[in-house]
């Protein structure tokens, strides 16, 4: 459905734009109809630039990102409108996405003047109603409030309600449970979980690995703006090849195993390949060759 | 007994009333003991944390004591504080990376915080080097701006900052929550490694996140809506708990491996009470599955084991 091949970004940095930082390297991966792809790495790895990339906020620099075959850079007017009716993201910060001015439900207002002009009102509301029921929130709760009467939850539930009212195919999701508190994370999560097995593919960007191991199929980690492990979630957890994913999982804490039990990784200080091309390490399991990156066993 | 907490009772003024952030803390801290503040957003952990440091002008004490080393705290007198401040109880702030004053080089801000004790700059110096090193930074780390320094370096600033008169107390502040994994890591172990030192005797590590707590704190105290859950050795609160909403705040944690596929975990319905005008009896009963009549009443907290207290009737039953 979504296919990213060997993007790249570059941003212009300095006082004049002198300068130019390599944000994405030769990134390419796909996304199927209802897979959830975790795109995990730390801070200033490019993920978000991805995540941009994909819904057109960013052009890409060289490379090129084909949705259902159609090369999305040539979008324009009408069909870059079509576009964004099957793709659609969330971001991090609910609380930013929404203008505490207005009431929240704008946001569902400002869609149906966009893409539901000829709707009815009560069409309207009975679509309304379904999407919302779609994120286990109840219309009475959530409807004609501000921003600041609904908790982060039910405000990052309502921007998923909104993307899905429009029947996406794609959602990008910019760490959209990172906000949120722990009792309430998981729902969110879950609900993901949902929409997925209706068909919805999901880019689901993040830096926690729980999370990422949690709901993904596929998993990808990125560092420095370059892919160095891409594989099944099973594979790339279970049996990380690359010593940066080894580090990366020594170092998350967790509740059955205590980080004293496992030596730090000796990459974690930044060794290991980096940005080199993907080899394949096992069926559907790859990692990017380096001269530490164990190949084989 | 380095730190013992009674009936400590702090409030927000606001417009509408007083929001009871901390209403009724009591438990004790041991020498050498790492204590872990956990909790969610709006527990008042972090009001908690501050307000043995210092109250600022929003907050407003209202009774219970604290004692520190068998000295009691004026955590009431903004100015009687000052006497323990830095030396005897300091703290790590949230927002730690936005702590230091962006016009400053590092060494300037060390000066200034040692003269403002009245401590002689040149006595202090060479431990300062020594720590910065410890924590891996060079000395040439004070003739640098905090611009120039990394997320985990300016954290690794402020700890070293923050510790160096040896407080008895030290209450460290969501510090690991703004850092990649691989630093946080660094960071939280430098925590130990600081009490293992004796740079702090005791400390309080407050954050939302209980996996990092389980991987460095000696015991757990776990907080909700201005009041205390739990209290436990860290193993207990992990895979013992007695309290409703730990089991359950513990039970919607994902840990690699655990996939959605195979195990749905499930979250906590509903959302904790405002605390402008608390619920009577439990503050967890509307979201409890196991809330009965007595929750009506406020369960007290209690001893339920060896070094294990909770406030739930269902366990002091």
């Amino acid at each position: 459905m979504l296919s990213v091949d060997t993007c790249c970004k570059t941003y212009r940095v300095g006082a004049f734009g002198g300068g130019e930082l390599l944000a994405v390297r030769d990134v390419s991966f796909e996304v199927a109809p209802g897979e959830v792809v975790a795109l995990i790495g730390e801070s200033g790895s490019g993920k978000s630039t991805i995540g941009k990339l994909i819904l057109r906020l960013l052009r890409v620099t060289r490379g090129s990102i084909a949705f259902d075959g159609v090369d999305i850079s040539t979008l324009e007017g009408r069909r870059l409108k079509e576009y964004y009716g099957n793709v659609q993201g969330v971001f991090q910060d609910p609380f930013s996405s929404y203008n505490p001015i207005f009431k929240a439900d704008r946001v569902f207002t400002m869609l149906r003047r966009e893409y539901f002009p000829g709707l009815t009102d009560s069409e309207w509301h009975a679509k309304l109603g379904a999407s919302l029921d779609a994120v286990s929130l109840n219309p009475g709760d959530v409807l004609h409030k501000y921003p600041h009467q609904l908790s982060g939850g039910q405000l990052q539930r309502m921007l998923i309600a909104r993307a899905l009212l429009l029947d996406i195919k794609l959602l990008v999701a910019d760490e959209i449970i990172s906000m949120l508190d722990a009792s309430t994370r998981i729902d969110v999560l879950n609900l993901l979980g949902d929409l997925k097995s209706r068909g919805l593919g999901i880019l689901f960007i993040t830096h926690d690995l729980n999370l990422g191991s949690y709901i993904s199929d596929r998993t990808m980690i990125l560092r420095r703006g370059a892919v160095v492990e891409l594989g099944s979630t099973e594979r790339v957890f279970g049996n990380p090849r690359h010593p940066y994913t080894q580090s990366l999982l020594a170092s998350v804490p967790q509740l059955h195993r205590r980080w004293s039990e496992v030596a730090p990784s000796p990459a974690a200080s930044g060794g290991g390949g980096d940005g080199g091309p993907l080899v394949m390490v096992e069926k559907d399991h790859y990692a990017a060759a380096g001269p530490a990156t164990t190949v084989g066993g | 007994m380095s730190l013992h907490v009674d009936g400590l009772r702090v409030y927000y003024r606001s417009l509408r009333g007083d929001v009871k952030a901390v209403d009724g803390a009591t438990f004790d801290i041991a020498d050498g003991e790492i204590m872990g503040l956990a909790g969610e957003s709006g527990c008042g952990k972090s009001t908690l944390g501050k307000s043995l440091i210092r109250m600022d002008s929003r907050m407003r004490y209202v009774s219970g004591s604290v004692e520190l080393d068998g000295r009691e705290l004026p955590v009431w007198d903004d100015a009687r504080m000052n006497e323990f401040r830095f030396g005897h109880v300091s703290i790590i702030p949230q927002y730690a990376l936005s702590a230091l004053n962006p016009t400053r080089r590092i060494g300037s801000i060390a000066t200034d915080l040692l003269k403002a004790r009245d401590v002689p700059v040149d006595r202090v110096l060479p431990e300062l080097v020594r720590r910065l090193e410890l924590v891996g930074l060079s000395e040439d780390v004070l003739h640098r701006f905090p611009i120039e320094l990394s997320g985990g370096m300016k954290q690794r600033v402020v700890m070293v900052l923050s510790s160096l008169l040896d407080p008895s107390l030290l209450v460290a502040d969501e510090v690991t929550s703004a850092l990649d994994v691989s630093t946080q890591r660094a960071v939280a172990e430098l925590l130990v490694e600081f009490r293992d030192r004796g740079f702090v005797k005791s400390m309080i590590v407050i954050t939302h996140d209980l996996s990092v707590l389980y991987q460095i704190a000696d015991s757990i105290l776990v907080m909700y809506a201005g009041k205390l859950a739990e209290k436990a050795p860290a193993d207990a609160v992990v895979h013992a708990s007695r309290h409703p909403y730990t089991q359950l705040l513990i039970s919607s944690l994902p840990d690699v491996g655990v996939r959605y596929e195979e195990q749905r975990l499930s979250g906590i319905p509903g959302r904790p009470p405002s605390l402008l005008d608390p619920p009577t009896g439990c503050r967890f009963r509307t979201r409890c599955p196991f809330a009965f009549d007595k929750c009506a009443e406020e369960p007290p907290f209690e001893a339920v084991g060896p070094a294990h207290a909770a406030a739930c009737w269902k366990t002091a039953a």
